[in-house]
């Protein structure tokens, strides 16, 4: 079977994230002063073709752990699944 | 009686590009340069190895983060683990925390300004193979260049970091004054480089292999470069 995850890799708490902030800091420009704590993370979303659906997230785990993310800056979340219906 | 040189190998990454300058520092400092390849499982039987500055495989992911699984890391990773010498300099700083050989990690410069300037080092340890030829609170003076320069690590990993030694070098003035404005990245204690707990892997962002002709800028990179050969000649001897 074919399923598909979407993986969130996010800076961790408290990591000083520059590219939140200059996001943060131009939206006063076009019209949005009331917005703070903008942080940019990464998505990825990825099929995997399995035997079944825990042994696709058990990989897609892995992938996430050692390439993905960092573990030293990032957190990685593996989001809910939907198995694909057609090819690509 | 034979005069033995150093023989220090230069890998060269898809968008490596400071390989060039690196295997020149080499070769002017009186070591012999010796080319490698990212894709290789060879590393030619070298006294050292250098990863060098530039890019990898585009940094599309983080910084050195696909060339940390590059096939001549598996090599370099038991070169490091038999005690031989590893330099990693800007990218190849990178790529060695990303391969886990260094602690902690490279995110964007805190000003996200690419930085593009001489500076100041303070040396911290002369226990590593970039320093052996250094004193404790030597300053050199060296080139940084990058965009992701900024040295992050997890609380744990600073708490070691500082206990154990490892920084060997941080951005200081002139005069060797540890201080917020030296700092040309936003890194952490100032952190320019570290070694492994062994000691004999050393990264750093500056660039010593463009500081050690007098000719185009300061010479900052001439101690680091002869201490590296020492190494490499120490251990091709032991």
């Amino acid at each position: 079977m074919r399923c598909r995850f979407e993986v969130l890799v996010t800076l961790k708490p408290g990591l000083a994230d520059p590219q939140g902030k200059a996001v943060e800091a131009s939206l006063p420009a076009i019209g949005f002063s009331n917005v703070t704590d903008v942080r940019v993370g990464r998505h990825v979303r990825l099929d995997v073709e399995a035997s079944t659906e825990a042994e696709a997230r058990a990989q897609v785990e892995e992938v996430a752990r050692r390439l993905l993310s960092n573990p030293v800056i990032e957190d990685f979340r593996v989001l809910e699944t939907t198995e694909t219906d057609t090819g690509p | 009686m034979t005069i033995a040189t150093p023989r220090v190998g230069v890998i060269t990454f898809p968008g490596s590009l400071d390989d060039r300058d690196a295997l020149r520092a080499v070769e002017t400092m009186g070591g012999e340069g010796v080319e490698l390849w990212h894709a290789d499982h060879d590393l030619r039987g070298v006294d050292a190895v250098v990863l060098p500055g530039g890019f990898s495989y585009g940094d599309y992911l983080r910084c050195g983060a696909i060339a940390g699984h590059a096939p001549i890391l598996d090599d370099v990773r038991a070169f490091a683990d038999r005690g031989g010498p590893v330099l990693g300099i800007c990218n190849g700083f990178q790529i060695l925390c990303e391969a886990g050989l260094l602690p902690g990690a490279l995110i964007r410069n805190a000003s996200l300004r690419f930085v593009c300037v001489d500076v100041f080092l303070r040396v911290e340890t002369s226990q590593t193979p970039v320093t052996s030829e250094l004193v404790p609170g030597e300053v050199v003076e060296i080139p940084v260049k990058h965009g992701e320069g900024q040295y992050v690590a997890t609380t744990e990993q600073l708490q070691e970091i500082e206990d154990e030694g490892l920084v060997v070098f941080r951005y200081a003035d002139a005069r060797g004054e540890v201080t917020e404005r030296a700092n040309p990245n936003g890194s952490i204690d100032n952190i320019a480089g570290v070694r492994s707990p062994a000691g004999n892997v050393v990264g750093l962002m500056p660039h010593p292999e463009h500081a050690v002709d007098p000719d185009v800028g300061p010479t900052g990179g001439q101690p680091v470069i002869a201490s590296l050969l020492a190494s490499a000649l120490a251990g091709a001897s032991a």
